[in-house]
């Protein structure tokens, strides 16, 4: 049960590092209908500079404080290289979808290589406050409390983005865009602005999730992106393209399912059950569980 | 709308181009600076064999994205499919060379059509996601080596025994060449004769406008269906010459990046043409090997660090360079030496679409019919201009 108990944890945390990548690809899909491949660039990005923030200050500070600017530093650049990417390139490619995915596909390889050119291919151990590493006992089971961190930062990161679409102008523009995004300019609105603000919040969340990803393995890779963003476009399909709840559900399943069939089952059949399970949902449900039926 | 008629075969320039290929190794030259050996040396053949190795995978790769407009992110897995089935058939089934890859031939069919029925139930961004996720599947496969065959992360050696001794050993690196030019020509006029049938045709007016096809009374979905299994055994079988050529199975043809990189080649010599596939594809794997010896060359350990360290990962001057000519020369090689820019008769796969071509019905739903007719006018002007 205690085992049951810890897989389940686990399988959360790890659906909640899914989430935090799959929302950011699924709002910029939904409105601009680019597949964003640099996503995974902007979690290493996020990932790398906040390592090097905290590794430049620590023993100075202490070991929260360095941890926090280390966050806030990788949110700021992820969040900057998204914005600068949306202004620099993306935008002039506006109205070619494919031509599009080719530039990200690009800048995925090169940002990859880049990285693994300057800090090396093996992993990096990155600063933790020593309390990540500590368990806090739930039910009989010894859970450590950065997967219950991941799992706190995706309900919260869940909440405030159906907040800000359900509740403020901009998510409103952001939900007409998904809707019809012709109509949104045509009425006066500026949806350019809107592009960029999605890649921006899409940036941030990927450099959390690229974060976050350091905290919940110990260390990490300039590849560690790549492999995220595809089990992030499982979700993305399986949870409905341009649904946040969708994701949130998806990444729920996916993350579990995974996790279980892994401990259970032998490793590797997780992933594999994984893919699987998305030609299930696309035989039976071609649009993702709570995508809408496009007519 | 007009399909375009596919240029006439020049087949002198072809059949000349492939008798120089094929004397090459016969000569004993040293071409300097671009190789750094002489043409028949086998570090030289073997990398001219690996050119021509993926000018040929970025050719079948062609035909599903020039051709047709699908943008699948999973065709390494039957490129994989020959890699890895070529080494793990001929070392644990006792069928001899050409059974085995009569069997992996015969795999490169049944497994595409099973992947392809289901990816092709969804379309464009979608679909690219799912073919990824297929091919993610083929590499967790290879990586967790369930059945204890693949290797794992070693990858596996072929067994040379199994082989026909023509092709082992550096003495016959020749032979290996020749084959690779072989898989060349063989794939070129596959795909040439594919792409001018009545079936070819459709093809390309399905990059053009799926909907209309359908309205037409075809079924879009067979016909891609069939350029997908067609594409995915072409590939396998460069798969199979590949194995050949390096003499073993490494888990780096599994992987996303390798899938990401047939688009980067494709696109880098001109998608919608066969021999700026093939020129793209040959340019890459050129690039790449030169990139990293020119890195592990003497003279650039003694550069600044700002330039060292990016040239040390050939993948990110490639990468940059497939972003600029994503921006700035769409049409690739082949468009700068055609002249064409994506205009006129022939335009990049992804130009233009996005409007109301049906394959991305939300937007076609949502008022966005003007590029079409603009594209339809245009088309008009430019057959009254011809």
């Amino acid at each position: 049960m205690t085992t049951f108990l810890l897989l389940t944890i686990t399988g959360l945390g790890l659906a909640g590092l899914y989430f935090l990548v799959a929302s950011g690809l699924s709002l910029i899909y939904g409105l601009m209908d680019v597949l964003n491949f640099a996503h995974a660039a902007f979690l290493t990005i996020g990932a790398y500079a906040s390592w090097l923030v905290a590794a430049k200050l620590s023993g100075t500070l202490p070991v929260w404080l360095v941890f926090l600017l280390g966050l806030l530093a990788g949110l700021v650049v992820g969040t900057l290289a998204a914005v600068l990417m949306e202004v620099g390139m993306v935008r002039r490619l506006y109205g070619d979808h494919v031509g599009q995915v080719l530039l990200t596909v690009g800048l995925l390889l090169a940002i990859t290589a880049l990285t693994r050119a300057v800090f090396g291919s093996d992993p990096v151990r990155v600063v933790v406050p020593a309390w990540f590493n500590d368990v806090t006992r739930i039910g009989g089971a010894a859970v450590p409390n950065s997967r219950l961190v991941v799992i706190v930062s995706a309900v919260a990161v869940f909440a405030a983005l159906m907040f800000f679409l359900r509740r403020t102008r901009y998510g409103l523009v952001i939900r007409a865009g998904v809707e019809n995004r012709a109509m949104v300019s045509a009425l006066g609105i500026d949806v350019g602005r809107a592009f960029t603000l999605v890649f921006a919040i899409g940036g941030a969340l990927a450099s959390l999730a690229g974060i976050l990803t350091g905290t919940f393995f110990g260390s990490i890779t300039a590849d560690q992106g790549t492999s995220l963003l595809i089990f992030a476009f499982i979700v993305v399909i399986i949870g409905g393209l341009g649904s946040i709840p969708g994701s949130a559900l998806a990444a729920l399943a996916v993350g579990l399912l995974q996790q279980y069939a892994n401990y259970y089952g032998a490793v590797g059949i997780g992933d594999l059950i994984v893919v699987a399970m998305l030609a299930v949902v696309l035989l039976v449900r071609p649009q993702g569980l709570l995508g809408r039926v496009t007519t | 709308m007009t399909i375009p008629a596919s240029p006439k075969p020049r087949w002198a320039v072809g059949v000349v181009l492939v008798a120089v290929a094929a004397v090459l190794p016969l000569l004993h030259r040293d071409v300097p600076y671009v190789f750094d050996g002489a043409l028949d040396s086998p570090g030289v053949l073997h990398l001219l064999a690996l050119m021509l190795v993926f000018g040929a995978l970025a050719m079948t790769y062609d035909l599903m994205f020039g051709f047709t407009g699908l943008l699948s992110f999973g065709h390494a897995l039957y490129f994989a499919l020959g890699v890895y089935g070529t080494v793990v058939v001929l070392s644990e089934l006792d069928l001899g060379f050409a059974g085995s890859v009569l069997l992996v031939a015969v795999g490169g069919i049944v497994l595409p059509l099973l992947v392809g029925a289901v990816c092709l139930r969804v379309k464009d961004i979608a679909f690219a996601m799912v073919t990824l996720a297929f091919a993610q599947a083929g590499a967790i496969f290879v990586m967790r080596d369930p059945f204890d065959i693949t290797g794992g992360e070693l990858g596996r050696a072929l067994p040379f025994r199994e082989v026909p001794d023509v092709f082992v050993g550096i003495v016959n690196s020749r032979n290996i060449y020749w084959l690779a030019l072989a898989l060349v020509v063989v794939v070129y006029l596959v795909a040439r004769v594919a792409t001018a049938s009545p079936t070819g045709r459709v093809w390309q007016a399905i990059r053009e406008n799926e909907r209309r096809v359908g309205v037409l009374g075809l079924a879009p979905y067979r016909f891609k269906l069939t350029v997908f299994v067609l594409a995915s055994f072409l590939a396998t079988m460069c798969g199979v010459v590949y194995v050949l050529a390096v003499g073993g199975a490494n888990p780096t043809v599994t992987t996303p990046t390798f899938t990401l990189i047939l688009l980067v080649m494709v696109v880098l010599g001109g998608a919608g043409r066969l021999w700026g596939a093939l020129v793209g594809g040959m340019l890459y794997t050129y690039l790449d090997n030169r990139l990293a010896q020119l890195a592990a060359s003497p003279s650039v350990g003694e550069l600044p660090a700002v330039i060292r360290v990016p040239l040390s990962e050939p993948l990110f001057a490639l990468g940059l360079l497939f972003v600029v000519v994503v921006l700035f020369v769409p049409g690739g090689v082949a468009g700068l030496v055609t002249g064409r820019r994506g205009a006129g008769s022939w335009r990049p796969p992804w130009r233009g679409r996005g409007g109301g071509d049906g394959s991305s019905s939300r937007t076609a739903e949502s008022g966005e019919q003007a590029p079409t007719a603009e594209r339809a006018a245009q088309d008009v002007t430019e057959g009254v201009a011809r």
